[in-house]
């Protein structure tokens, strides 16, 4: 069991679960927060965890969506994300994974380069949302988006599909990265 | 008065906030009660400073009294300076005489002023059995330069002594021969520590910053204290690596304790160490040369900030024993050379 899968569960009535992969603690608490804050139709639950594999012995409802917080000011936490993704199965990645980078606007502290995430988000074919978690607006407006995609991922909202969301949030902005 | 003890005495009450301007004329202790009440002291400081003047003058106050209006001043601001520590210790057999500071005081005075004619010692005695030492440099032909004071504070009942860093760097083993001399002590080794905060380098010296205080919260065991915390929060939010978390907790109390930490502003660590690496070849491999490196960490508060960066999931718990053992050696200059 140390491989996430999407489907091995069934779902909660009207729940939908996310779970925030990233080492600094507290950033992912206060995203929690902010998450919970908003007002939705879906009961919402979110997992905190510092890397993967979860533990095994707890019960735990199905994940809907997976975001992985990378803190550009530190490689330590790159480095986590890159090994906790091998613990993830990859038809998570039709459209329940998502990258979060933060930090980048104080750019003489970051020690990765934006390109590395971005190279890592397209590896995976997953969007890579960019978010300096430490401004409150900031962080409230990143909640907001991470509970709609959550509800989407989830199955909440009619006619969506995460497959669908996937597809609209390919960016199309940046046609250099088929180079690389 | 002479015209440059008078503009000294200009220039050191000037230094003085105006907040702190009685606080540090009654701690002088040298304008009367009713001197002081004649003075407005809400007028523009350059006014009051003129009439604190006069009424020095009016005392016939001299050097050396203007000496120890400065030495007040710096243990008000003891931060503005950084300051070394010394240690000082006997030879082998050699009696531990009784200290006796009037002898120490003389002795430290005269030999000083054997080696160079012109210097002003002044010395104020503080708590815990401690002198303030002012010291102003002259040379053999140029008198005293008031301006660039060094401050030596010396624990009389133990072998250390902390200095602030003078810009005269030259005099230096003078110093340090007359403390050792005066103190009747064998050596001075200068010690690897060094920082603004004065009360921080007399804890970590004397081992004193290791003492829980009696707080409440201090006698609950870490699992209530951890239990506390989840009350508080949201009961949608799951934390996954709760027992990784009380892991880290744990190492980080085990290694940092529960009270505040001494302040220090950096640590420095000097590489001289030759290249090691784990694939064969390469051209840093073969060179013979040690490769030189200079890692320096700041923060205003160097060992609290390294006692939040495992928590903070910055690193990983336990940190480097490089980083730990800081207060426990007493160092924050480290030179790390092959073995």
């Amino acid at each position: 069991m140390s491989v996430l899968r999407p489907l091995d569960k069934l779902p909660g009535l009207n729940t939908a679960t996310i779970l925030l992969v990233g080492t600094e603690d507290a950033l992912l608490q206060q995203l929690a927060e902010a998450m919970l804050k908003e007002d939705c139709t879906s009961e919402l639950k979110v997992h905190l965890a510092k890397s993967l594999p979860l533990p095994s012995n707890v019960n735990r409802p199905r994940i809907d969506l997976i975001v992985f917080v990378v803190n550009l000011h530190s490689k330590h936490s790159l480095r986590n994300v890159e090994e906790s993704l091998h613990r993830v199965d990859a038809t998570f990645f039709l459209g329940k994974v998502s990258f979060l980078a933060t930090g980048a606007g104080r750019e003489s502290h970051c020690s990765i380069h934006r390109n590395t995430v971005m190279k890592l988000a397209h590896t995976y074919r997953s969007p890579l949302l960019f978010c300096d978690l430490e401004i409150e607006d900031f962080r409230d407006t990143m909640a907001q988006r991470l509970v709609r995609m959550l509800q989407i991922c989830a199955g909440h909202v009619p006619n969506v599909s995460a497959l669908n969301l996937l597809s609209l949030l390919q960016s199309s902005e940046n046609p250099s990265l088929d180079d690389l | 008065m002479d015209e440059t003890v008078s503009e000294f005495f200009r220039r050191t009450i000037l230094k003085i906030p105006l907040t702190e301007m009685m606080t540090i004329l009654k701690t002088w202790n040298f304008l009367s009660e009713n001197q002081l009440q004649t003075v407005n002291f809400r007028q523009r400081k350059e006014s009051l400073v003129q009439d604190l003047v006069l009424l020095c003058e009016e005392n016939h106050a001299s050097l050396n009294d203007a000496a120890l209006l400065d030495i007040i001043y710096t243990q008000f601001h003891r931060h503005q300076k950084v300051w070394d520590v010394f240690q000082m210790s006997k030879g082998p057999g050699e009696d531990t005489d009784l200290f006796d500071m009037e002898q120490f005081k003389s002795s430290f005075k005269k030999i000083l002023k054997r080696a160079l004619k012109n210097v002003t010692v002044s010395f104020r005695d503080a708590e815990e059995n401690a002198v303030w030492i002012r010291i102003a440099w002259g040379t053999q032909y140029r008198k005293p330069n008031q301006y660039k004071p060094a401050y030596v504070v010396y624990y009389s009942q133990t072998p250390y002594a902390f200095t602030s860093s003078s810009q005269l760097k030259s005099n230096l083993p003078l110093l340090g021969q007359a403390l050792t001399i005066a103190s009747k002590h064998h050596q001075i080794v200068k010690m690897d520590l060094r920082s603004r905060y004065l009360d921080s380098l007399k804890a970590i010296v004397f081992k004193q910053y290791n003492q829980t205080f009696e707080t409440h919260n201090s006698t609950t065991p870490l699992q209530e204290r951890s239990l506390e915390l989840d009350i508080n929060m949201d009961s949608r939010i799951i934390h996954e690596n709760k027992t990784e978390k009380e892991r880290v907790q744990r190492v980080t109390q085990e290694i940092f304790g529960d009270y505040p930490q001494p302040r220090l502003e950096f640590a420095q660590y000097k590489l001289e160490t030759k290249f090691k690496s784990d694939l064969n070849g390469g051209i840093l491999a073969e060179r013979e040369e040690p490769l030189r490196c200079l890692v320096k960490f700041s923060s205003p508060h160097l060992l609290e900030a390294l006692k939040s960066l495992a928590p903070a999931g910055i690193a990983d718990a336990p940190l480097s024993p490089l980083l730990t053992c800081i207060p426990n050696k007493g160092m924050n200059y480290f030179k790390i050379r092959d073995k």
